[in-house]
């Protein structure tokens, strides 16, 4: 990490959180803040992606704003957080991206679903695009599975591998859990890490919930980012039983009502738009002293596209035997093509940074 | 929007942690009940917003809190600081209660710490509030409004309306703006006078121009000066209040927890002049934490200086301000604005008294000096390691003694030794009841809640008759 205006402000934060401790109980940050005495910038990128942006400590701190000394960790640490991904997003000329990244996002996401709706109807004649297809292969009659596959699997796959080298950066830059008390071993505090990931257990204040909107606590966002995730879980799991059944049984889709890849998909899809709906609507109706303003765009941008996935995706299977399906399936393919060429350069990339600080804290205690 | 007019049955004076858990109290028993608290929204809370923990009586474990502590140990530790200055049948009553307290404020949604790793090892008597006293007050505030308790901030009282024992109404300024409100009861609960330094300087002249507020400086002592004035009993000495050393650096108001300094036991600690004052090394330091504010309000300029070596730094809690750190000790003198040659002569003459023993930071180690006034007793050890650190010290001044006199119902008193009709108090204004000297961590908050909620209690009641 460089040294940054948001890194000196941080740092400042910390000495004062230091002496005081109060929030001890919060979160994993303050554990592993309590660890050190001085905080280098590559130990600040560490503590920040740790922070679940709870904002627990925001409104327990009796050195907010106004206060002289004007502590605000939520804010400061997601300044960093966004640092963090712009330097060590891969390739490097990429991280020009995540400024204004919900311009970026949004942009993208409109271009590349404007490109499948045009690429479509140029290499398909109209009565194909806008007719009733049923049965077996019936997507594939607008769009071919080999071209589907090639598309998403080089995206989502390049955008894996984008990520797994800025995390890679990020985790020997931090220093990879050798900080005070490292410990050596891997296997444990991965599966700490996995649990606390899985759990959302830094999300909870604590054990008591957040403070969602204001000074008071709730479940809601730790429940609805639970939709959101397991939902987005559950779709990914539909493609692959798809994919199984698609290569494996030989069957193709659409798969009928009752099926596993459609149930899996219903259901993940409509825990995907509540969550992004919720999600969406904490940030409309919160407090904004904790928040970074800069940085909500980037967070609309992603939750809208998350939304917009979830909901062609249920769409299309309501009117997949109509002859709006053509259209909806091109729309709906165009926004998981977007969401799988945003992926490494949007706010989807927190989930792995979290990760590997939450693997790093485990190893430090 | 509040209506002013209207005669409440309560009306509670100030808006700490004593204040609000009468104001709960009393809408719980029924009652219509008024805030009003001096300071805004963003800063309310008073002393209350800095705390971190409650003393509790328990008989065993509890979630927050391990073993047992019984009434007696814990009337045995409040004899000890007091020194006797207390009332044992107000004293024990308040011990007995403190039971119930914490209970209560997990109801008004409280949290408390699972465990303690901090400094002071204190988990067996102490309840830790989770995110400290702010996040506690934001709890307690949140329960108040969803009970539909009526709140003002930025509204002092100026007056209360005392006639005969009886109060009939407070004058107000809300928002600037002067108003007077009618009431069937009310409770003050406005804290001592500590953020008032022209009351202060009465007793102690313009070193209070020196002197370190810990805490609001909301606490102006205004209602507690208007009720003795109007022949309300008084108690405890004014002159006195509980102080504590601190980073010199700390803002003169509202620096709270984090420019407190626990450096003294392992390092000298010498005034302007150059010279030591006091045994550094008398007790540990939770229990000598308290004297150090008064020994150095006696010192020239109301300043001193903790110097140590590099040996001593990973010992203590680190400041919030930088430590002050030099090559040698003269250089050290220097950047503290000391006279190098002094201050030299004292490491000298410190060094060269220094026995032999073994050190051992967790307890009285008997690593004492020989032949040196005033002698360091335990932990010296000889400052001789680059490099030397120092940090400048202030007296901190965490609350005053004074309060107004209070039977075992809450119930204000007055010099005759009739109780009030309709006026109660609760918490730092009526602790020197109880706590006429000295202080035992924690006891301030439960002093707080245990008489909030009897003086609520009252007030509900004696407003539906
Ligand atoms: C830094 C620090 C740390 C502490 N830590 C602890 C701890 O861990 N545990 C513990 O038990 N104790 C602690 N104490 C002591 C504790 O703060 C007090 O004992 C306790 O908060 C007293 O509560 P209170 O409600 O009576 O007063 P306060 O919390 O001080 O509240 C007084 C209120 O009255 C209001 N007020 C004053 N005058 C007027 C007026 N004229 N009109 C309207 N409103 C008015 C103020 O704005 C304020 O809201 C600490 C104190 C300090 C300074
Ligand atoms: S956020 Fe505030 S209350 Fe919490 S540990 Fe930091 S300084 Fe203390
Ligand atoms: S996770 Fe919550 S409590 Fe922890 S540092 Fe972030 S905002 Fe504060």
């Amino acid at each position: 990490m460089r040294e940054t205006d948001a890194i000196a402000e941080a740092r400042r934060n910390l000495e004062v959180c230091n002496a005081c401790r109060y929030c001890e109980g919060y979160c994993a940050v303050f554990p592993a803040m309590e660890l050190r005495r001085e905080f280098p910038a590559t130990d600040l990128g560490y503590l920040a992606n740790l922070c679940h942006g709870c904002r627990g400590c925001f409104y327990a701190c009796q050195y907010a704003p106004p206060h002289e000394f004007g502590i605000n960790l939520p804010k400061v640490f997601a300044e960093i957080r966004q640092e963090s991904y712009v330097q060590y997003a891969w390739p490097q000329p990429m991280a020009k991206l995540f400024e204004r990244n919900g311009t970026v996002v949004s942009v993208a996401a409109a271009l590349i679903t404007a490109l499948v709706m045009i690429g479509t109807a140029l290499f398909q004649s109209p009565d194909r695009l806008f007719g009733v297809h049923r049965g077996e292969g019936a997507f594939y009659a607008v769009i071919p599975h080999n071209v589907m596959v090639l598309l998403a699997g080089s995206t989502f796959v390049f955008a894996l591998v984008a990520i797994a080298i800025s995390i890679a950066r990020f985790w020997r830059e931090a220093g990879g859990g050798a900080g005070p008390n490292g410990k050596q071993g891997m296997g444990k505090p991965l599966m700490q890490a996995v649990r606390d990931a899985l759990t959302l257990k830094n999300l909870g204040g604590g054990g008591h919930g957040c403070n969602d909107t204001d000074g008071s606590f709730a479940t809601s966002r730790r429940n609805l980012h639970h939709a959101l995730f397991y939902g987005f879980m559950l779709c990914f799991a539909s493609t692959n039983v798809a994919t199984y059944y698609h290569y494996g049984l030989g069957l193709q889709a659409p798969y009928g009502y009752f099926s596993l890849p459609v149930i899996l998909g219903t259901v993940g899809g409509i825990g995907m738009t509540v969550g992004a709906s919720g999600l969406i609507w904490l940030k409309i109706v919160g407090d904004p002293e904790p928040v970074s303003r800069r940085l909500l765009g980037a967070d609309y941008a992603m939750l809208v596209l998350l939304w917009m996935v979830a909901v062609t995706g249920l769409v299309l299977l309501a009117v997949r035997s109509t002859s709006a399906m053509g259209v909806t399936l091109a729309i709906h393919l165009g926004f998981v093509l977007a969401l799988f060429v945003a992926l490494p350069y949007s706010r989807m990339v927190h989930g792995a940074y979290r990760f590997a600080a939450l693997v790093r804290a485990a190893r430090e205690h | 929007m509040v209506d002013l007019t209207r005669l409440y049955d309560v009306l509670v004076i100030g808006g700490g942690n004593a204040a609000m858990t009468a104001a709960v109290t009393a809408r719980q028993g029924g009652a219509s009940v008024l805030v009003l608290e001096h300071a805004p929204k963003a800063l309310r809370g008073g002393n209350s917003r800095h705390t971190r923990n409650l003393r509790a009586m328990h008989q065993a474990p509890t979630s927050v809190l391990t073993e047992a502590y019984l009434e007696d140990e814990y009337w045995d530790d409040l004899l000890r600081v007091t020194g006797g200055q207390t009332d044992e049948n107000l004293a024990r009553m308040t011990i007995r209660a403190s039971e119930a307290a914490l209970p209560f404020l997990e109801e008004c949604g409280v949290r408390f710490q699972p465990s303690l790793t901090g400094t002071l090892s204190l988990s067996r008597t102490n309840a830790f509030f989770l995110g400290g006293g702010k996040a506690l007050l934001n709890a307690v505030y949140a329960t108040a409004e969803k009970l539909g308790v009526d709140i003002l901030y930025d509204t002092e009282v100026r007056e209360v309306h005392l006639e005969d024992g009886f109060a009939r109404a407070v004058d107000i300024n809300h928002k600037g703006f002067p108003e007077t409100v009618r009431a069937k009861c009310v409770i003050a609960s406005s804290g001592g006078f500590q953020g008032n330094l022209d009351w202060m300087r009465q007793y102690w002249g313009d070193a209070v121009d020196n002197f370190v507020i810990r805490g609001t400086p909301y606490a102006k002592g205004r209602v507690l000066k208007n009720l003795l004035a109007q022949g309300v009993a008084q108690i405890g000495d004014p002159t006195q209040f509980h102080a504590v050393a601190l980073d010199a650096r700390a803002p003169q108001f509202d620096g709270g927890i984090v420019t407190r300094l626990d450096s003294v036991p392992f390092s000298i600690v010498v005034n302007q002049h150059g010279q030591r004052f006091y045994d550094e090394g008398e007790d540990v330091w939770p229990k000598r934490y308290a004297i150090w504010g008064r020994l150095i309000a006696q010192q020239p300029g109301q300043i001193a200086y903790s110097i140590c070596d590099a040996k001593s730094v990973p010992l203590f809690m680190p400041s919030v301000f930088p430590a002050i750190t030099a090559g040698s000790v003269g250089e050290l003198a220097q950047k503290l604005g000391l006279d190098p040659a002094a201050v030299e002569a004292t490491v000298r003459e410190y060094n060269a008294a220094v026995q032999p023993g073994s050190f051992d930071d967790r307890k009285l180690d008997g690593c004492r000096t020989q032949g040196l006034t005033p002698p360091k007793t335990n932990w010296a050890r000889t400052i001789d390691q680059a490099p030397f650190i120092g940090y400048p010290l202030r007296p901190g001044i965490t609350f005053t003694y004074l309060g107004v006199k209070v039977n075992e119902r809450a119930r204000v008193l007055m010099d005759n030794g009739k109780p009030t009709a309709n006026l109660f108090a609760s918490g730092e204004i009526m602790a020197g009841n109880i706590l006429g000297k000295g202080y035992l961590a924690g006891f301030g908050m439960t002093i707080g809640t245990v008489f909030g909620r009897i003086a609520g209690q009252e007030a509900a009641k004696h407003a539906r008759n």
